[in-house]
């Protein structure tokens, strides 16, 4: 009836016992003790529960934990790397793109792997890349302006990383 | 929300997911599970089984010989931003990008929502457009056309899989667009419209458009398409064609949202927007 | 030290929410902790004729199933309302509806599961068999008066309450002689208010103590406590702990009292287990109070130069199937009494007809009542504008109260404190552009294209004031707020707030006041909230009152705390109390002439709590309180302008540009401030033209996951233009005024005045919300 996953988090090999309904963001958020990732919504639409399987954005609340078996996640908890904040954290920090900040772990995971998707996204794509996820706080404005700062330094990084190289 | 308890067995190959269906009485197949994890939470799909298909060697697109073959498990994402399909059948692409969000792209194969055959999903309208071929493990070929059958059924048989969907390609001269006119919550088309024009000195020379989201199924508009071959692909012509999509739209589904009648009208316009767009991209 | 008060200090409370550490309620795991699910009714009206829980209890892993009579028997009382109008019904509300009684809505509780996992408490709910004998169900605001069937016996007509105010008489007169009278029938439809963070209890009985611990998402964790211990639990406050931690949004859905409060301390309390209870989406949607769903009738009377003669308003006001915590305030003193909006209107009369339905409670959703006021004062605006062929903006100046009347006494009680409507006016017509944007509706009607210009100018009234005017008017509770400033030995502080911060940065804007009024850096500073086992008795927060009433008893409390300590320094520097001079931008007291020789904080508070060389007849110790109790609402008002394109093949707006100019009087965070007038404007605009809380006639909601409830999405929005004007509040020290629900209470009607201005050249006068294309597409295509 159990069934045995192995799944990286963060770094971190887990391997569990797990019923096989039991739901990748159930996995995080109770056997793993990984509540930074939310559960808004039953129906796939909300996004707050967000996360990179494989390096790409997923719904954890719609993947069956036995599905991620042997895959590599990382959730909101693994994004600050030696206490620094990814750029997207950074951002939503510096333009206060949240309030109540339920749906933030998410919107954080999907802008960073949309920005990965699409490095030069205009304002009007990261509007339309963000269809998967809501927020009934902040009318999405410091959102966009969160996004549009991490792009800019993303960018930035990237041409110092070149420099360094050359 | 938490699915119902079942049984779980991850297949490695399509025979093995066949001998695991047929052995496990009630069990369905997991594959990206974006159409059936939710209903499982929901609790409106309880099977005793499932049967995970997701590890099999399904994803992949190839392009040989004027066929465009992209494997079941190809997800929303893969075929959105494969070259392979951009160049040989780009509308495919184009119409893979806008179906749900990026993170449901990420998930959601082509296998399983053709399977799934949602009425407001993308996939039907668009494989029906494009007149794919449906290729299953038991060997079965279903021509998109007759392969939907009514709301969220197709004609697969029990315990089939689908393992491959192919697809003539098209170059310069012929254009694709798929026009959809989104649910404001849940992102499905309230009305779809994909249309495939090739056109040459002028001339409208084959014409294919289908149109979803009104209907339990996709359906072909014929009449607009025949009308519209040997004439030129103008803004007049286009417009009486896309009047002529309501007369293929029976029974349409009608909710709070959007009535019968506004998503037969929705239809009509999708079509003219579609083929507009199709037509210039002929050019 | 600069000033921080006003400067846009980014938030303290962030670095754990953009690292995944929010501390919501849902995160909350103790030993030996047990799951709690609740079996819902399917069905909108029915009486529950059995409940067979035998299956649900011989599953493997359930620990135990509740029935309503269960906790009936076990002590729990009624659910009571809060504010209690004159001649109101309140009928009955149990925790779960017992077999005998009837579920009342979709959602209704009809028991209780507890077991090993959440998993396993929803199997087990599917194994509940119950037997309803269905009822037809009561759907409409206006029809449920004339229905036959009765939601509750007890409540005849189903009208729970009628609220009149106002001179009828001069306003039927005034009509009658008027030059010409603009009726208007409209809807303000359901809204489900839909915070990201779904409702949760986690309880935890100590058997030894026999003190409970509940966690809550409220935003007023000690109205809950009184509630649960006074009313519905029976465990006494000294005994009874609530706590709300991070709370993930609330929009007044998480004012009121719910069953499920109830119901998990008192299983965690039967079964000697922490318990834990957190709704789904699903449920959230037919268990949260929802908002709006007013159906009314209008007509303002004019003379022909404009001027606003008379104003007559019928409102039936759903309230769903019981009368929610505070559900009578909203559709009456929140509503009826902001039907002056921005104008003088010489006689005003409103009666409000509140009826019962077989739908899910109605409470207040932000703006409670004032969205609905503003609203339906602005439609009538335009409406008044298109009749007599003037420009909006000149009718509206026209009708203007200026800032020489105010303090202003409208006719539907409300003494407005300040505002100066003109140059609110001026300040967002020269930040919309709106002359331009005239021009641009313009070419592009020429060009074929349907747009509109859409402005709003609302009032608003928040921080509700005083504790007794709202006990005339039928409030249980007062509206003060309270704060304790605990100065430490070292010198950091931490205050204690009864205000409750679920998104709005309180733990920031508190900070800054502190540092402000005591001269210590904002680090130095702790803000505490949300406990009732640490912050004194306080009433939360709602209805835009944190800053105005809560900063307000931060900054009593800091006077005083200033106070003890120049006593403190006075005596060290061997000089009189008169002659010290406290210095709030460094926190040192000197004597008058004598900077150089100082007593820094440290100085000050550890002398407090040494107590080795205090004044004599001083106490110990550095720790001061304030319970304020406001002598008034605040007024904010706003100007907002939006410009919107309609598709005309399928009826879709598009909207492009949208301006807002708030006066919210001083500012504390105006990056704070910012965001939460954006925030709301989406909301406003959600409404407008999205969010509908439907249900059929057999009282099925309609939209109840987020696959139909139009959530707004990024894309629906350009980029929010916000300006502000300042006219400080003049009756509270900060002198500021709300700023949490402006921007809803103003975009609601703004978009639609937008979507109306492009639909006029069509001869369409008004649609109803939300402004769908369906809607419009068929508005255009009737002829």
């Amino acid at each position: 009836m159990g069934q045995w996953v192995s799944i990286t988090v963060n770094g971190k090999n887990y391997t569990r016992e797990v019923e096989p309904r039991t739901l990748l963001a159930s996995f995080l958020r109770e056997d793993l003790g990984l509540t930074g990732t939310n559960i808004g919504c039953d129906s796939s639409q909300c996004g707050a529960c967000t996360i990179h399987m494989d390096g790409m954005a997923v719904k954890s609340c719609t993947v069956l934990a036995v599905q991620a078996h042997g895959t590599v996640i990382t959730t909101i908890e693994g994004m600050a790397v030696n206490g620094k904040l990814h750029p997207v954290q950074q951002a939503f920090w510096d333009q206060h793109g949240l309030q109540c900040g339920f749906c933030t772990p998410g919107m954080i995971m999907s802008i960073s792997y949309m920005l990965a998707q699409h490095p030069n996204a205009s304002e009007l794509e990261i509007r339309h890349q963000l269809e998967g996820n809501i927020c009934r706080c902040t009318g999405y404005q410091n959102i966009v302006k969160a996004a549009m700062q991490a792009r800019d330094e993303l960018h930035h990084e990237h041409h110092q990383h070149m420099q360094e190289q050359h | 929300m938490y699915p119902a308890p079942f049984e779980y067995y991850r297949a490695e190959t399509a025979q093995e997911a066949t001998e695991l269906l047929s052995k496990h009485v009630g069990a369905k197949i997991l594959a990206g599970g974006h159409s059936l994890v939710p209903a499982m939470k929901y609790r409106v799909a309880a099977p005793s089984a499932l049967v995970d298909i997701g590890r099999l060697n399904l994803n992949y697109i190839t392009a040989a010989e004027g066929v465009l073959k992209i494997g079941a498990l190809s997800t929303h994402a893969t075929v959105a931003s494969s070259d392979v399909v951009k160049h040989n059948c780009a509308i495919i692409a184009q119409g893979a990008a806008g179906i749900g969000d990026q993170m449901v792209r990420n998930r959601g194969t082509i296998g399983g929502s053709l399977a799934h055959s949602d009425p407001q999903a993308d996939y039907p309208t668009l494989v029906t457009c494009v007149g794919a071929t449906i290729k299953t493990s038991s060997g079965k070929s279903y021509n998109a056309d007759t392969f939907f059958k009514d709301m969220l059924t197709t004609a697969l048989e029990e315990n089939d899989i689908i393992t491959e969907i192919t697809m003539p390609v098209y170059g310069s001269g012929t254009g694709g667009f798929y026009y959809k006119i989104p649910h404001p919550a849940s992102g499905y088309a309230v009305a779809g419209a994909a249309a495939l024009v090739t056109v040459e000195a002028g001339i409208c020379k084959r014409v294919s458009l289908v149109v979803g989201g009104a209907t339990v199924n996709p359906v072909r508009a014929v009449e607009a398409e025949a009308y519209l071959v040997g004439k030129a692909p103008t803004s007049e012509n286009i417009k009486a064609a896309a009047a002529m999509v309501a007369q293929v739209i029976k029974n349409p589904m009608g909710d709070g949202y959007a009535s019968g009648a506004y998503r037969t009208h929705l239809a009509g316009v999708a079509s003219e927007r579609t083929l507009v767009e199709a037509v210039h991209r002929a050019a | 030290m600069a000033k921080l008060v006003g400067q846009p200090i980014k938030r303290v409370e962030d670095p754990r929410f953009i690292q995944g550490r929010g501390g919501y309620v849902t995160n909350i795991t103790l030993p030996g902790m047990a799951s709690v699910a609740i079996k819902r009714s399917p069905v909108a009206h029915a009486r529950i004729v059995s409940i067979d829980a035998s299956k649900a209890e011989a599953l493997n892993g359930v620990i135990a199933v509740f029935t309503g009579k269960d906790l009936i028997d076990g002590g729990t009382g009624k659910l009571p309302c809060g504010w209690n109008v004159p001649n109101i019904k309140v009928p009955d509300r149990w925790a779960i509806q017992p077999v005998g009684d009837k579920v009342r809505h979709v959602g209704d509780a009809v028991a209780a599961v507890v077991a090993e996992s959440p998993y396993i408490a929803q199997d087990a709910l599917d194994l509940i068999e119950v037997q309803y004998e269905e009822l037809p169900a009561v759907i409409g605001a206006k029809s449920a008066a004339s229905n036959k069937t009765l939601v509750h016996d007890s409540v005849a007509d189903n009208i729970t309450y009628t609220w009149p105010l106002g001179d009828h008489a001069a306003v039927e007169q005034a009509l009658a002689e008027s030059d010409t009278v603009v009726t208007l029938d409209l809807t303000n439809q359901r809204l489900i208010p839909n915070a990201m963070e779904t409702r949760a209890a986690v309880a935890q009985w100590n058997r030894y103590t026999e003190e409970m611990t509940l966690w809550t998402t409220s935003q007023n964790p000690h109205p809950i406590r009184l509630l649960l211990s006074a009313f519905t639990l029976g465990i006494p406050e000294n005994k009874l702990r609530v706590i709300s931690p991070d709370v993930g949004g609330g929009f007044g859905s998480k004012i009121f009292h719910y069953p499920e409060e109830i119901i998990v301390p008192w299983i965690a309390r039967k079964i000697d287990r922490p318990c834990k209870w957190v709704a789904t989406r699903s449920e959230a949607s037919v268990t949260d109070s929802q908002g709006r769903d007013h159906v009314s009738t209008a007509k303002l009377g004019l003379k022909n130069d404009g001027t606003i003669t008379g104003l007559f308003v019928e409102t039936h006001a759903d309230m769903g199937a019981y009368i929610s915590t505070f559900a009578p305030l909203i559709p009456t003193a929140f509503y009826v009494c902001l039907l002056s909006g921005l104008y003088k209107i010489p006689s005003i009369y409103c009666n409000v007809v509140a009826t019962m339905t077989n739908t899910v409670p109605v409470d207040a959703y932000r703006g409670a009542g004032r969205p609905e006021a503003a609203y339906l004062v602005e439609r009538l605006m335009d409406l008044a504008c298109r009749k007599l062929k003037m420009d909006p903006i000149a009718f509206r100046r026209h009708n203007f109260i200026k800032p020489s009347e105010f303090p202003y006494q409208t006719p539907v009680a409300m003494m407005y404190d300040s505002g100066n409507y003109d140059g609110l006016f001026d300040k967002a017509i020269a930040s919309s552009g709106y002359h331009e944007l005239i021009a641009k509706r313009d070419q592009a009607r020429k060009e074929g294209k349907i747009a509109g210009v859409g402005i709003a100018g609302c009032i608003e009234a928040s921080g509700p004031a005083p504790s007794k005017v709202a006990g005339a008017l039928g409030s249980a509770v007062g509206f003060w707020e309270s704060a304790v400033i605990r100065m430490h030995p070292t010198g950091k502080a931490t205050l204690f707030t009864g205000a409750h911060s679920h998104g709005q940065g309180h733990e920031t804007a508190f900070a800054q006041i502190i540092s402000d009024e005591l001269g210590i850096p904002m680090a130095d500073v702790e803000v505490v909230h949300g406990d009732t086992g640490k912050v004194p008795f306080g009433m939360g927060t709602y209805g835009s009152r944190s800053l105005s009433v809560g900063g307000s008893a931060i900054v009593k409390a800091a006077e005083k705390v200033r106070t003890k300590m120049i006593k403190i320094a006075a005596h060290q520097l061997e000089a009189a109390v008169e002659d010290i001079v406290f210095d709030q931008s460094t926190g040192k007291a000197y004597v008058k002439g004598s900077p150089a020789k100082s007593k820094g904080t440290f100085d000050m508070t550890f002398a407090a709590y040494t107590a080795h060389n205090l004044p004599d007849g001083l106490e110990p110790g550095l720790e001061e309180n304030s319970f304020y109790d406001p002598a008034n609402f605040t007024f904010p008002n706003s100007c907002h302008i939006a410009y919107v394109e309609i598709d005309s093949g399928t009826g879709r707006v598009d909207l492009q540009q949208y301006c807002a100019v708030d006066d919210v009087g001083n500012v504390v965070n105006p990056m704070i401030v910012e965001g939460q007038i954006t925030g709301g404007i989406a909301q406003g605009i959600g409404q407008a033209l999205y969010e509908y809380g439907a249900y059929d006639s057999d009282g099925q909601p309609q939209s109840a996951t987020f696959m139909d409830y139009a959530m707004p999405r990024a894309d629906c929005f350009p980029m929010i233009h916000t300006d502000r004007t300042v006219t400080p509040s003049p009756h509270n020290p900060l002198g500021v005024k709300g700023a949490g629900e402006m921007g809803t209470i103003a975009a609601t009607v703004t978009a639609a005045n937008a979507v109306m201005d492009a639909l006029a050249p069509m001869n369409i006068s008004h649609l109803d919300m939300p402004l769908t294309p369906e809607k419009i597409w068929s508005a255009i295509n009737k002829k």
